[in-house]
């Protein structure tokens, strides 16, 4: 396992020249999926990375920078892992346009870093020829060197590196093993690769007869089949008991997004307020006091809140898709996905789902296709998160009876409930059944799934990856978040009564509420929900805290005075179109913010909001009107 | 006579029936000829190495019998049925 050393001698670059000093050196990363680029790219960049999109495009990519001793930073470019460079999909349009030069944002590269599994050289080194063909200065990196010689394979990088034309190292990158050469690499002169002669690109037989040949001709020796994962699979893809793990993984997953982080939560959330109890006592009564506590403490905080869930769903999906489990649970769930028009991999960001939808929208990222990708954000935000519940158990407890239903098995709220995630998830079945038949139609959608071998994740490439997704969280939604929770604020507090803050009914907010009642007042709302709908597009569980405000029951440890007040004030049908609106309505500003992120525009966020906004009315208005 | 019959219907007249890779039993080996795909997705599956003259094996499957596990070239990739139904292999 640790004969990755062998990767120090697996060079052929010779001393750099006095290295120029020019302003800025871009060398962009390159290689198939699955291939360890991104870990190379952690390890050679650290924290010092950003993550940006293609303008227009759903492609994101990340920049880095390198410490490269005694020189200037080097700047690295991530690019979307792709097999070839014939610009077909996305991904492929997007590295192609990169590395000749053609996007401005990013520049030209000066070098090229192609990283290539070596325990399956035959197949990406096919690869090399439209990198090659470049002709920028490139460093081969043969990666999962410890695999291919654990599994009795050889490889003689010389020998490659002469038939390439190019110099070849062996690395590991996940131990960061045999990477003296790269940074010798990225701050050396780097010659200009030997020409040598290529394949036409066009012609994937002759490419990958040109990469046999090559293989063959560097002693390369094909490592055995990978035991461990074959046994593995024997159970984990067995009829009967991969079934059985894969449920067990399912509930573990669903049982850390509901037990597992509430204590994280609630901690949190006291931590939150306390904190801001605490700077509230220290700043001066009036409306930067309110401002800074009501609005941006209190609104934030109420987003924040959900960070320490984000994190542990992310730890579960960083585990399964690092050990390779993910794609056999892709696999399992494929055949139910595929019904309603999905793939096996959205099961689990739609399973994220269910604690909240932005963790679940920032985890389409495994899915490659585009539309299917699209397809699973756009439904993503109907499965019953947890911002829902507290919105949900307030409406039940004030107007569901608490009787049997269906004989003892279960009582009337909760079948409630469960008729609410029910309601939920049939939304979004059809939603994306409508979509992949329409809008999102795909070509006959090929689904191809590699299986890669299982690994044990390591802790640094998981912990990088939290970090990167809790920055993301934070940094991208937090800006939006931060905004709407001042402009919410102001919509309660202009104008100011005395000096003071405006009471809420008073307020812009409260005149909005009764200017939207009409438009409510068929669903059975009144002008305080209407208020309630205003400032829970914050985060869906904001309503119960400013009906709790409106009703006069503020500051009350448990709300049973505010159910009352609501069963008095509101039908049932009311009270069940609530429900519903909450079901489906977008309800989410940090929601929005990730899928502007993620798809690269307002457009989809746009579509999503009015259609789920408008399904949202439709269905409470029926659903009032049946009840009354 | 009856035999060929019988078989008409399906069977080209030189040869057994073809058979796709749909057709392998689990562990069972063949040899590729040809992708009956559009042409974007023909060009993705050769990229992983589906390319013709190349022996693939079937390997597991999801519960359900699909997508399937075809190995190929060292490498496992999931595939659906309607895909590998029309993955036409050599006639034995």
């Amino acid at each position: 396992m640790s004969e990755c050393h062998s990767g120090a001698r697996g060079t052929a670059i010779s001393s750099p020249p006095p290295a120029v000093a020019t302003q800025r050196r871009l060398v962009a990363i390159v290689g198939p999926p699955n291939c360890g680029k991104s870990t190379l790219f952690n390890r050679l960049t650290g924290l010092r990375q950003k993550v940006a999109n293609f303008p227009g495009v759903t492609v994101e990519y990340r920049l880095g920078k390198a410490k490269v001793h005694g020189h200037h930073d080097v700047d690295l470019i991530d690019l979307p892992g792709t097999y070839s460079l014939l610009p077909r999909s996305e991904d492929e349009q997007v590295s192609y346009d990169v590395l000749h030069g053609n996007l401005k944002e990013v520049g030209k590269p000066d070098a090229v870093l192609l990283i290539l599994d070596s325990t399956n050289l035959n197949r990406h080194l096919s690869l090399a020829v439209p990198i090659l063909s470049l002709g920028l200065p490139t460093l081969v990196l043969l990666n999962m060197i410890d695999d291919l010689h654990g599994r009795g394979g050889e490889v003689d990088a010389e020998k490659l590196a002469t038939q390439l034309g190019s110099p070849v190292a062996l690395i590991c990158a996940t131990k960061g093993e045999g990477l003296g050469s790269v940074t010798r690499f990225l701050s050396g002169g780097i010659a200009v690769p030997k020409p040598v002669e290529l394949p036409v690109l066009q012609d994937v037989p002759k490419c990958r007869q040109w990469a046999r040949q090559v293989v063959s001709k560097s002693s390369y020796q094909s490592p055995e089949p990978p035991l461990w994962t074959r046994r593995l699979d024997k159970v984990l893809l067995h009829p009967v008991w991969g079934a059985v793990v894969f449920a067990i993984v399912v509930v573990a997953v669903f049982q850390t997004i509901f037990s597992g982080a509430r204590p994280l939560m609630n901690g949190l959330a006291a931590l939150i307020a306390k904190s801001g109890h605490w700077l509230g006592a220290r700043l001066p009564e009036g409306w930067l006091h309110s401002l800074l506590i009501d609005g941006v403490w209190s609104g934030v905080g109420s987003v924040v809140v959900f960070l320490p869930q984000i994190l542990l769903l992310f730890l579960f999906i960083a585990i399964l898709e690092d050990s390779g489990y993910l794609a056999r649970a892709a696999l399992i769930a494929d055949r139910t996905m595929a019904k309603v028009g999905l793939q096996g991999k959205s099961f689990i960001p739609l399973l994220s789902a269910y604690a909240c939808a932005v963790p679940a929208i920032m985890a389409t990222r495994t899915i490659e296709n585009k539309r299917d990708r699209i397809a699973t954000i756009l439904v993503a935000p109907f499965m019953t998160c947890s911002a829902r519940l507290p919105v949900y158990t307030l409406i039940i407890a004030a107007f569901i009876p608490d009787r049997p239903f269906l004989g003892s098995i279960l009582r009337l709220q909760a079948a409630t409930m469960l008729g609410l995630y029910v309601l939920g998830f049939v939304a979004a079945v059809i939603t994306a059944r409508v979509l992949k038949s329409s809008i999102l139609k795909s070509e006959r959608a090929p689904f191809v799934l590699e299986m890669p071998p299982y690994r044990w994740p390591t802790l640094e490439s998981i912990g990088l990856r939290l970090w990167d997704r809790a920055m993301a969280f934070l940094k991208r939604a937090g800006t939006v978040i931060l905004g709407v929770s001042i402009v919410l604020w102001a919509l309660a507090s202009v104008p100011p009564v005395n000096g003071k803050a405006a009471p809420i009914e008073q307020s812009l907010a409260g005149t909005l509420g009764r200017t939207i009642e009409p438009v409510i007042r068929p669903l059975g709302f009144n002008w305080k929900i209407g208020v309630g709908l205003i400032t829970s597009l914050a985060a869906r569980e904001v309503i119960v805290g400013t009906l709790g405000t409106l009703y006069g029951m503020e500051g009350k440890e448990d709300n049973r005075d505010l159910q009352q007040a609501l069963h008095k004030d509101l039908t049932l049908g009311g009270a069940v179109a609530l429900l519903v609106f909450f079901a489906f309505a977008m309800q989410c500003m940090s929601t929005l913010a990730v899928v502007r992120r993620e798809t690269g525009g307002w457009k989809w966020p746009a579509i999503q909001f009015s259609y789920m906004t408008i399904l949202a009315y439709v269905c409470a208005f029926a659903a009032n009107q049946l009840l009354s | 006579m009856q035999l060929s019959f019988k078989n008409g219907h399906r069977t080209p007249l030189r040869g057994p029936r073809r058979r796709t890779l749909a057709d392998l039993e689990q562990n069972q080996e063949g040899v590729l000829s040809s992708l009956e795909l559009p042409d974007d997705f023909a060009h993705r599956l050769m990229e992983l190495g589906f390319i013709p003259g190349i022996r693939v094996l079937a390997s597991h499957s999801a519960p359900g019998g699909d997508p399937r596990v075809f190995r190929v070239d060292g490498t496992e990739i999931a595939l659906r049925s309607e895909t590998a139904r029309r993955i036409w292999l050599e006639t034995a």
